[in-house]
C-alpha cells in the first residue's frame, strides 16, 4: 500500500497550505507538541512514519514526522525538540497562529506487513514521537497482530515523552512496554541501563517479529546490533533515518543517502537497503 | 506445587543453562537461597565481596554517590547476575547494590567457588568464559551510556 502523498489542496507539493495552532503543550523541558487544524479543517490522512514540512513564515522550513493518531486525519501533531532558529520560534506559536505545512511526505513504517506477527517498537529519546502512530494503529487494530512490545530509552526519568501514554500503555494486558533511563535519581524505580539491555528480555519471537527501530542513529546502531544477535534478521527490521531535508521531495539533493534519498526513499528503510551506510562517517 | 532445587533454577537460567550439569551441582554447593526487602543493600562499595548473586524475582538498583546525590546507574532484573568483582582481586565492590522492591536471589560463596575454579580448572574457565561476556557487556553498555545517545 503507497503512503499518502501531499494533500491536494496545495497547488504543488513544493506550496504550502495553511495551517492553525489548536493547542500547544510541554512534553519535557525542551520538547513539545503542536496539534495543527489544516485550512477549512480539511482531514489529512498520513500512514505512521511520515513527515511534514513546518514552515514558520519569515523563519524558515523544518521537517518534522507526524506523531498523531493516522486514524484520526482531523488534526496534525507534531512533537518537536527545540533544537534551531525554527524550532526556537514554533515553540513561541499559540492557539489561532497561523503556519505553512507541506506533506504528507516519505515512506512509511510497514504495518501490514506486520500483521500476523510479534511487533516490537523500539524507541529511543524523541525518536518516540514518529513511532507513536504506529502504537496508535497496533492498539486500534490490536487483533491483527501477536505480541506487542514497546521498548523505550531516555536519557533520564525528566526526560521520558508521553509519560501518561506510556503509563496508559503498559497497563494494557495485552501490551508489553519497558522503560529505561541511563541515569536516575533514587527516587525513579523503573529501570535503569541502555535500552539495548531491554532487548535480550523482552517478549518476542525473534523468527516471527517485525522491529520498528527509531532513535539516534548511534542508538539504532547498538539495537540493531542486539536484535541481531537475538536473532532478527536484517529483513525484518526497519528504522527511520534522519538527514538535512529541504525540498522533501526528491530534487534538492540534501538529504542524500548513499544512492537514496531519505525524504522520498525514506525516511522509513528496511535495514537490509542501508545496512552497509549505516555508521558510515562519510554518509 | 514443585518446589525447584538450585541446579534445576540454575539449569533454567541462560547465564548457567549450558554448563554441564555437574558444574551445575557444583555451583550449588556453594549457594543459598536468599531475600532481601526493599531498601535493602546487596552490596555496598569498599566492602569484601563476599557473595555474587543471581537475582530470581525483583530488581536491585546499582548506585553511586557524586556530589552528595546518589544516582542509579543500572538495574539488575530477574534471571540476571549481580556482582563479579568476587572474581578480580582484591574482590571489593565497586558500587553499591539496593533492593528496589522485595528481592529473592540465590547468593554464591565467593570464596567456595574460586577455591573449586582453582581445583578444577575446566570448570574455572568454563565460569571465567561467563564472568567475561558479562563484564563485557557491561563495559559495552557503560560506554553506550557515555555516549549520551538522546542527546
Amino acid at each position: 500500500m503507497q503512503p499518502p502523498t501531499p494533500l491536494q489542496t496545495a497547488a504543488h507539493p513544493m506550496t504550502p497550505v495553511s495551517g492553525r495552532v489548536l493547542r500547544r503543550r510541554w512534553e519535557t523541558d525542551d520538547t513539545f507538541t503542536l496539534d495543527i487544524e489544516v485550512a477549512g479543517g480539511r482531514p489529512f490522512p498520513f500512514a505512521p512514519g511520515q513527515f511534514n514540512m513546518l514552515y514558520l513564515f519569515g523563519v524558515g522550513e523544518v521537517p518534522i514526522s507526524i506523531s498523531g493518531d493516522p486514524d484520526d486525519p482531523s488534526k496534525l501533531t507534531h512533537t518537536t525538540r527545540e533544537v534551531g532558529v525554527v524550532t526556537r520560534a514554533m515553540r513561541r506559536l499559540r492557539p489561532g497562529d497561523t503556519l505553512g505545512v507541506r506533506g504528507p511526505f516519505g515512506s512509511a513504517w510497514p504495518v501490514s506487513e506486520a500483521e500476523g506477527r510479534d511487533v516490537v517498537v523500539i524507541a529511543g529519546g524523541i525518536g518516540l514521537a514518529p513511532l507513536r502512530p504506529v502504537v496508535y494503529h497496533l492498539m486500534r487494530h490490536r487483533l491483527r497482530y501477536n505480541r506487542i512490545v514497546i521498548l523505550y530509552g531516555a536519557r533520564s526519568p525528566e526526560d521520558i515523552l508521553y509519560a501518561k501514554e506510556l503509563g496508559q500503555w503498559s497497563a494494557r494486558l495485552d501490551v508489553e512496554v519497558l522503560v529505561t533511563v541511563d541515569r536516575a535519581a533514587r527516587r525513579w524505580r523503573g529501570n535503569v541501563g541502555v535500552i539495548t539491555r531491554l532487548i535480550p528480555r523482552a517478549p518476542f519471537d525473534p523468527e516471527n517479529v517485525v522491529a520498528m527501530v527509531c532513535g539516534p542513529e548511534i542508538m539504532m546502531s547498538f539495537t540493531v546490533l542486539e536484535l541481531h544477535r537475538r536473532g532478527v534478521a536484517s529483513e525484518r527490521i526497519h528504522v527511520s533515518m534522519e538527514r538535512n531535508m529541504k525540498c522533501a521531495i526528491g530534487l534538492c539533493g540534501h538529504c542524500q543517502y548513499g544512492p537514496h534519498f531519505i525524504c522520498k526513499d525514506g525516511p522509513v528503510f528496511r535495514f537490509d537497503a542501508v545496512e552497509d551506510l549505516f555508521r558510515v562517517r562519510e554518509f | 506445587m514443585k518446589i525447584h532445587t538450585i541446579p534445576e533454577i540454575l539449569g533454567e537460567v541462560p547465564f548457567f543453562r549450558d554448563l554441564k550439569p555437574e558444574y551445575r551441582e557444583f555451583l550449588a554447593g556453594c549457594a543459598r537461597n536468599v531475600h532481601f526487602k526493599a531498601g535493602e543493600f546487596l552490596l555496598l562499595a569498599g566492602k569484601k565481596a563476599t557473595h555474587f548473586y543471581l537475582i530470581r524475582e525483583g530488581h536491585v538498583a546499582l548506585e553511586m554517590e557524586a556530589g552528595n546525590k546518589v544516582f542509579s546507574i543500572q538495574t539488575i532484573g530477574e534471571g540476571q547476575i549481580l556482582g563479579w568483582s568476587w572474581l578480580v582481586p582484591p574482590y571489593t565492590w565497586h558500587y553499591d547494590a539496593r533492593a528496589v522492591e522485595p528481592v529473592s536471589a540465590i547468593s554464591f560463596d565467593a570464596k567456595c567457588v574460586r577455591e573449586k575454579c582453582e581445583k578444577d580448572p575446566v570448570f574455572g574457565y568454563e565460569l571465567l568464559k561467563r564472568f567475561s561476556r558479562l563484564i563485557a557487556e557491561r563495559l559495552m553498555a557503560t560506554r553506550i551510556q557515555m555516549a549520551d545517545l538522546y542527546q
